[in-house]
């Protein structure tokens, strides 16, 4: 047994309550510098207790893609050329289209292209909000709700794939071509926003938050039950 | 057996977890995020998996996986072609967005599995792996191959009535290519790995 003396003492609080810091890249657990700015032992990048700006950065990413969101889906993101006759596909148009032919995958494209961008950045304003807030409500849900979300946003990127497939494939000069369109880019750059947003979100403020609001609550009750005013605590 | 003590990733919580013994996997208690996950003779199955991968990975970049034949004029497609014809439309960040995500993610993810375990596996610390352990992460993060093959089924789809679409040999090493990439995934230990890297004082 190499464990120090101390173990039943460390486990079961927070790094940070302790005054350690996990390391972001390698996982090494680090008593932290009070002077701040201290780097990691081992994989020697810049230590620090939580993401820097995690919900501003969060918001401003996931006001970015709300904003891109709209033009992804008003403007088309490809043209297809047949026998001389063009034809603009929009993402919710080409939904339609394969609706037609073959339902689950037009279940599957309507999902990883409306439903998973829209759920993700509902889901996530929720969650930013709910630490703002200092909601104490089940944080282990929220907390696997992020994970979801997290893992999910990849799935957007099916309708990006099949304009770059179909570009590829269709070109037989004249004849028959596709064009990828200004609705692809905007489309994109929704993907790829609302991944950085749920990068830029760190989950441990979930559990800060509802731990500070708690700590808030019970300083509160004991106060009106011993009748000792908290302010001549400080 | 030794012990050290990890921070949950998703809540901060500490806990104690052993060290070195293979099999054994464990959560946070108050979470359920991943803390470690040992599995048995990790080095040597992950590496399989990655130079089964990078054959595969090769297979899949050069015979084309779809081809597309209309009224005798064929036109066929390769990861790379995509890519190609949308940068040729002036496309440019799509065609940035597809390179990333669909080759050069899953293929620098592989070259650094390879690069990382072949040392690993003759007993010897690779060379630079702190940089190598923290670019792999990056590179997973942005890896969508099976968002690619998903992409596929769909182009097959809506062409089916326009033409006939013949899939080429790179489709199903490609098909083979993601399960690959899923079991190496499941095999890596991370944290094993790190434990290789010295901790300066
Ligand atoms: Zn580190
Ligand atoms: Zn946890």
């Amino acid at each position: 047994m190499s464990a120090p003396e101390s173990a039943d003492s460390i486990a079961g609080h927070t790094a940070r309550s302790l005054g350690m810091v996990s390391c972001h890249e390698c996982g090494l657990l680090v008593r932290a510098d009070p002077e701040g700015g201290l780097a990691c032992p081992r994989c020697h990048v810049r230590l620090h207790s939580r993401k820097i700006d995690s919900l501003s950065r969060c918001w401003a990413l996931l006001l970015a893609a709300a904003v891109l969101y709209v033009p992804a889906n008003v403007f088309p993101i490809m043209t297809t050329t047949y026998f001389g006759a063009a034809q603009s596909d929009t993402i919710m148009s080409g939904v339609i289209y394969l609706m037609q032919t073959e339902w689950p995958l037009a279940v599957i494209v309507f999902t990883a292209s409306v439903m998973v961008p829209l759920v993700k950045l509902f889901v996530l304003a929720y969650l930013a909000w709910s630490v703002r807030v200092g909601s104490t409500s089940n944080p282990g849900d929220r907390t696997r709700l992020f994970r979801v979300i997290d893992a999910i946003g990849r799935w957007s990127m099916v309708d990006i794939y099949v304009v770059t497939i179909l570009v590829a494939l269709v070109r037989v000069q004249a004849l028959a071509n596709v064009h990828a369109e200004i609705g692809a880019v905007f489309f994109g750059a929704v993907v790829v926003t609302t991944i950085l947003a749920a990068q830029a979100f760190d989950p441990r403020l979930i559990w800060d938050s509802a731990e500070a609001a708690q700590a808030r609550k019970e300083a509160r009750a004991s106060a009106e039950a011993g009748g000792l005013p908290n302010g001549n605590l400080a | 057996m030794s012990e050290e003590f990890v921070a949950c990733h998703d809540c901060d919580l500490v806990h104690r977890i052993p060290v070195g013994q293979e099999g054994r996997s464990g959560r946070c208690i108050r979470c359920g995020g991943v803390l470690f996950n040992e599995k048995r003779n990790s080095v040597e199955r992950t590496l399989a998996l990655a130079v089964a991968g990078a054959v595969l990975f090769v297979v899949a970049n050069v015979f084309p996986f779809l081809s597309f034949d209309m009224q005798g004029r064929v036109t066929e497609t390769t990861l790379l072609s995509g890519v190609r014809e949308l940068w040729n439309q002036d496309m440019g960040s799509i065609s940035f967005l597809v390179l990333i995500t669909a080759v050069v993610a899953p293929g620098m993810q592989l070259l650094l599995l390879l690069y990382i375990l072949v040392p690993a596996h003759l007993g010897r610390a690779p060379h630079q792996l702190s940089l190598c352990l923290r670019l792999l992460r990056r590179f997973e993060a942005w890896s969508m191959m099976e968002v690619f093959l998903i992409g596929i089924f769909v182009a097959l789809v809506k062409l089916g009535d326009l033409a006939d679409i013949v899939p080429g040999p790179a489709i199903f090493s490609f098909a083979i290519l993601i399960l690959v990439l899923a079991g190496a995934a499941a095999t890596f230990d991370r944290r094993g790995l790190w434990r290789l890297v010295p901790v300066s004082a």
